[in-house]
Formats: C-alpha cells, sequence, structure tokens
C-alpha cells in the first residue's frame, strides 16, 4: 500500500469536516467538525513525517493538538455563554453579539 | 548512514490490510456525524474517528501522538464536548428548515469541491511519493526523539503554546464565570434577620405542661408573667377540645399531712 492513502484519507475527512461546518446549524456540531478537519490535518502532518523520515510532522501535530485543546476550551465557554442568555445553541440564532 | 538502504515505496501488508478495514469505518462514521439528528450521536461518532486516528497514528510510527491523541481527544476534548451537551441540552435537535435558500446545496457542492481539489492536487504533485520510515529517527525510540525536537530544536514554540494554554484556559474561566444573585443571603443574615422579627421567639416556641400535674401535652406553658401561651400547644390538640387550663391545675395548698398521707 502506498503511504498517499493516508493523504487521501485526511483529505476526505477535512472536506467532510467542512461539509459539516457549512450544513449543520447545531454550535456545539459545527464545532465537532472543526475538530475533524484539524485531526485530519494532523494525520497529513504524521503521514508526511514517516514518509519524509524526520520528526517534524509529529512535533507540529502535536502543538496542532494543543492549540485544538485551547480552542475548544475557549469555543466552549463561549457556547455557553451564549446559551445562558439565549437559551440556544443554534448558531441562527446568534446573529449579533449583543443580546 | 545509507538512506538508500532504508527507503522503501510500500507498507507492509499487514498495515495495508488495518488500513482499509478501519479506513472505511473512519469514513463512515465521519459521514455519519454530518448526518444524525442528535448532537450526542454526532459526539460518540467523533469519538470513534478520533480512535481510528489514533490507530493510525501508531500505524505511521508515531506512538507517542497515538496515545496522546487517545487521552487528549478521545479523553478529555471528547469528555467536555459531552459535558456541555448535557449543560445546553441533550435534545436540542438541529432544526432541519433551512434558513438561507439553497445552503445545503453549496455547502454540498463547496465541500466536495474543496475535497476533489485537495486530493487531485496532492495526487498531482510531486510530494515523493516514497517511504523513508522513521526507523531512523526512531532509533532511540520515539518518545526520545520528539523529546529532543521539542526541546532543542522547538523549544520556543513550546514556551509559546505553554502561554496560549494557561491564556485559553483563564479566558474560559472569565468568560464562564458569572456573578452570583447579589440577593441571596447567608447564614448570619438569616439568624440576625430571625432575631429582628418580634413575631417569632428566638428561642422557639415554649414547650407545653411546664407546670404538669397531668399529660402535659395539652396544658399550656405558663409564661413568665402567669398568662398561659397558646403556642405552646399543638393546634390539633386546641381543635379537639382537649385543651386543659393551667388553672386547673393550680398548685393547691396542702398541710403537710395530707403529703405524708400520698
Amino acid at each position: 500500500m502506498n503511504p498517499m492513502n493516508y493523504i487521501y484519507l485526511s483529505c476526505i475527512l477535512f472536506s467532510l469536516g467542512a461539509a459539516g461546518v457549512l450544513l449543520r446549524r447545531n454550535a456545539i456540531v459545527v464545532f465537532m467538525c472543526i475538530e475533524l478537519m484539524l485531526n485530519a490535518a494532523n494525520l497529513a502532518f504524521v503521514t508526511f513525517s514517516r514518509m519524509n523520515g524526520t520528526l517534524d510532522g509529529q512535533i507540529v501535530a502535536f502543538f496542532t493538538m494543543v492549540v485544538a485543546a485551547c480552542e475548544v476550551v475557549v469555543g466552549l465557554a463561549i457556547i455557553v455563554t451564549i446559551y445562558r442568555s439565549r437559551r440556544s445553541a443554534s448558531v441562527d440564532d446568534a446573529r449579533l453579539l449583543r443580546l | 548512514m545509507n538512506l538508500a538502504a532504508i527507503v522503501q515505496d510500500q507498507t507492509s501488508h499487514a498495515e495495508a490490510v488495518l488500513f482499509y478495514l478501519l479506513a472505511p469505518i473512519t469514513v463512515l462514521s465521519a459521514v455519519g456525524m454530518l448526518l444524525v439528528k442528535k448532537a450526542v450521536h454526532s459526539a460518540l461518532l467523533l469519538a470513534a474517528v478520533m480512535i481510528s486516528l489514533a490507530i493510525f497514528y501508531i500505524l505511521n510510527e508515531a506512538p507517542f501522538l497515538g496515545i496522546v491523541q487517545i487521552i487528549v481527544y478521545t479523553g478529555a476534548v471528547m469528555m467536555l464536548f459531552l459535558f456541555i451537551l448535557m449543560l445546553v441540552g441533550v435534545d436540542s435537535a438541529d432544526s432541519l428548515v433551512e434558513t438561507i435558500k439553497g445552503q445545503r446545496i453549496l455547502g454540498i457542492i463547496a465541500a466536495v469541491g474543496v475535497g476533489g481539489l485537495l486530493i487531485a492536487l496532492v495526487s498531482k504533485g510531486n510530494l515523493g511519493h516514497r517511504l523513508f520510515g522513521l526507523e531512523m529517527a526512531n532509533g532511540e525510540g520515539n518518545v526520545q526523539g520528539i523529546a529532543k525536537l521539542i526541546f532543542g530544536q522547538y523549544v520556543w514554540p513550546f514556551e509559546v503554546i505553554s502561554a496560549l494554554l494557561i491564556t485559553a484556559a483563564l479566558g474560559s474561566m472569565v468568560l464562564a464565570h458569572r456573578e452570583p444573585d447579589s440577593d441571596k443571603k447567608d447564614q448570619r443574615a438569616l439568624s440576625e434577620e430571625r432575631v429582628r422579627q418580634s413575631a417569632q421567639p428566638v428561642a422557639g416556641l415554649p414547650g407545653p405542661g411546664t407546670f404538669a400535674r397531668h399529660n402535659a401535652v395539652d396544658i399550656p406553658a405558663l409564661l413568665p408573667d402567669g398568662t398561659s401561651s397558646d403556642v405552646s400547644v399543638s393546634d390539633v390538640i386546641t381543635a379537639r377540645g382537649h385543651l386543659a387550663k393551667p388553672g386547673d391545675f393550680k398548685f393547691l395548698e396542702t398541710s403537710d399531712d395530707d403529703r405524708e398521707g400520698n
């Protein structure tokens, strides 16, 4: 098997995540799709790291994981704050930043 | 070191079998994530994707990242997602009404376009379709190799990212914090309020039958000024008419002989 298959899988997962961001309305599901895109990029990093025979790709994937964790924490806090004031987690309802 | 000796284009058959088993599961889980209506099911399918990605990392000679993926994503991040889902409401299913006309079709077209473009680019581009493998880089062990890079070449990005992590933690605390309701009283305020209320006796209601010469529950207590206190007797006894008056059991002057006779 050619290792490029991992890259193709990564592309497919990335576009599925993008589709989720475009199609879903629930803010939490949109967030999970963003996570899926980040993970797809990570898979590409890890595969390229192996194909090139250096560990740098794995380091970048590791940093991406940390950034993704930060993003999840702050994003979910924002969702909770919006939910408190609006009683809804739908991205359609949050058209304005004010109440 | 002879690099050319390690270079190969194909992975092992065992890895290929595992890939062709897992890749459809991963893609199907990701597709299902988009299609299921309930957010909790989406989260579970995403967890399945994360676990298969962890297996892919381990297949790609990155055991450290595979373990970190399981711990950080399927452990911490997905748990956070589920926690917030429970907080926001599990039943909050997506509305299927299109608010923007043609958004769904356009979204699907855009996503398919992005995917097709990426795959076409990747397959056409000269990425060196060769497999060096990480035998040399992982020579001392994967964790040791990563540690050397993180604490050597990449130490500055590592420090910056730790600052980012702390900032994110603080930011989420600030965002999610809510001032407690100001009119909620603490224990001290409650007790002071109770003392100030003149209608309620501070030490509780007086007990019945302070001067008992009889089954004492039906006799009202005598207050210090000699009057009887109605609140010392249960309302039920009063309603039944069994209330006795303290005056009926007034201590009678008796001589010493009478008492000795008892």
